[in-house]
């Protein structure tokens, strides 16, 4: 039989991958960044990078904390919809369909709008040490996008613990594996396994959602670009800086959930 | 364990078998409904250390179910069930079957059993090496490194031990089986369940579990046996259950059950299979 793994490939020399008609595409390529660079207007550039870079740095922290959030939450929600009992599994499935039902910049407002003009009525909201968070923007813009990565993800692990082989699971109980253990050593790892390339698209889908924020008022990289137009009415700079940024963060994460797959290699046909 | 300490302490199940061997498996009046259908209709069944107890039949007659009501894997509808003398606890829930009363013994129970299952059942993600350590140390206790050692012998043992490293899709069938029935010795089980251990191989491949099966049996271990293998059941085991219609049609040595049957459905079914 045949033993391919997917991660043994044979290497490419690199006069192999040279053909004329990549040299004529590297040479466009080269082209475009370097007109862009020369003919376009980058003067604002050193200006604005401190607040650039800043924005940078929260669009990926916002992007990795509400991930690990909402997988966290889409855990539970996933198995309870799967193999929980009904009243577990009825509101589950409630939450899951409201929130991928609802757009996320209705849910941002809600919350942001809704709940935050709500907490300063209350005295001893504004008395309790949580008041200094509670009045900023970013709790809220956290907590939206937690939950709709968790929602989102919740049915992705609904079909990923259902996925799981019956007779995988039957092995653990037959060895006299207790309940906790075989769902964290065996079926909670299939699942995330089974999940992994799912995942990748949704959190590259939650990249793309983090602009949102700016709606708030929280400053992420979105927010920068728009301030570079609103001050000094140049449009397309910063808009093509933003793309780049984004295309850079979306490689990242492809790239992470790629060396992830790969830990437990796959068979192929 | 190494080969020595399993040699001697087959030798010792065999010493004991010599004189009176004490009951490791005792099934008696055992029922299970799955809805309407009856699919065991009182079946009583007996090993003592050292015993190879083959359950032959026909599809549908009740020896799977038979074999997955001694762990629990199926909950029995009712009859009592003891593994090393010890009776596992049933208790009513609220659909009316049988379930564990107690879900520490059942675990505990099982963890002394090694099943063998008919498609392998392998965790597809772990290596053979992480599969057959896996319940020592994370059921049993076991300290990693002493796993790990046992783990390679069983691996040696059964012809595995250079695909440590191999995640079970990259094997072929008989290989996986081989590495499941190392995973089922790893945990020094006092029986070895089989369910029709070489149904899914492709029949090249049965001759090299069949073996394995085969040494296990003759170093004295306690195994109970569903198989459709009647040539090998013959060979190893040293008595044989013919069930039908969920019942024990007829039972005994095995030179007995297939040199001379009696009943008349065990003819026509040996007449069918043969």
């Amino acid at each position: 039989m045949s033993e391919a793994l997917m991660d043994v490939r044979p290497k490419r020399k690199t006069t192999d991958w040279l053909k004329p008609h990549r040299i004529v595409l590297i040479v466009i390529g080269l082209a475009i960044v370097l007109a862009s660079i020369f003919l376009m207007r980058w003067d604002w550039l050193p200006q604005y990078m401190p607040l650039a870079l800043q924005g940078i740095w929260r669009t990926i922290w916002l992007l990795v904390v509400t991930s690990i959030l909402g997988i966290s939450l889409a855990i539970p929600l996933g198995l309870a919809q799967a193999a929980g009992p009904a009243w577990l599994a009825a509101p589950a499935k409630t939450f899951c369909t409201v929130i991928r039902g609802t757009p996320l910049l209705l849910q941002l407002w809600l919350l942001y709008y809704g709940l935050g003009s709500l907490f300063p009525q209350f005295p001893w909201i504004r008395d309790s040490f949580l008041w200094p968070y509670l009045r900023q923007a970013w709790p809220y813009g956290v907590l939206s996008l937690t939950l709709s990565y968790a929602g989102y993800e919740g049915e992705v692990m609904r079909g990923a613990f259902a996925g799981v082989p019956r007779g995988q699971l039957e092995a653990a109980r037959a060895f006299g594996m207790s309940r906790v253990t075989i769902f964290r050593r065996i079926w909670l790892k299939q699942a995330l396994h089974r999940a992994l390339p799912t995942l990748a698209g949704e959190t590259v889908l939650q990249l793309k959602a983090t602009p949102l924020v700016a709606t708030i008022t929280m400053v992420d990289i979105y927010a920068v670009a728009s301030r570079v137009r609103q001050d000094l009415f140049v449009t397309y700079e910063p808009l093509l800086l933003l793309a780049a940024v984004y295309m850079a963060i979306t490689g990242v994460i492809v790239f992470l959930f790629r060396k992830l797959e790969a830990r437990i290699p796959t068979r192929i046909g | 364990m190494t080969a020595g300490a399993q040699a001697s302490m087959a030798t010792a199940a065999r010493a004991q078998a010599d004189s009176v061997p004490a009951e490791a498996i005792h099934v008696e009046n055992l029922h299970k409904k799955f809805g309407e259908l009856h699919v065991l209709k009182g079946v009583s069944l007996s090993a003592r250390d050292g015993e190879v107890v083959a359950i032959i039949g026909g599809s549908g007659s009740g020896k799977s179910t038979l074999l997955r009501c001694i762990n629990c894997l199926e909950n029995p509808t009712s009859g009592v069930i003891r593994v090393n003398g010890e009776e596992i606890r049933l208790k009513a829930d609220s659909h009316g079957n049988s379930v564990p009363a107690d879900r520490r013994q059942i675990e505990r129970i099982r963890s002394r059993l090694g099943m063998v299952f008919q498609s392998f059942n392998l965790w597809s993600h772990m290596t053979l090496l992480e599969n057959v350590v896996e319940v020592p140390i994370h059921v049993l206790g076991v300290r990693r490194d002493e796993a790990v050692a046992t783990a390679e012998a069983l691996l040696d043992r059964v012809g595995l031990a250079d695909k440590r490293d191999v995640y079970p899709a990259f094997l072929s069938g008989g290989q996986q089986q081989r590495a499941a029935i190392a995973r089922a010795l790893a945990i020094q089980p006092r029986v070895m369940l089989f369910d029709e251990p070489t149904s899914a191989l492709d029949p090249e491949l049965v001759g090299e579990v069949l073996k394995v099966i085969g040494d296990l049996a003759r170093e004295g271990r306690t195994m109970v046996l569903v198989t459709h293998e009647m040539k090998f059941a013959r060979e190893v085991a040293s008595h044989v259950v013919y069930l039908s219609n969920g019942l024990v049609e007829e039972e005994g040595p095995p030179e007995q059950l297939f040199g001379a049957p009696k009943s008349e459905r065990l003819k026509q079914f040996l007449r069918n299979v043969g």
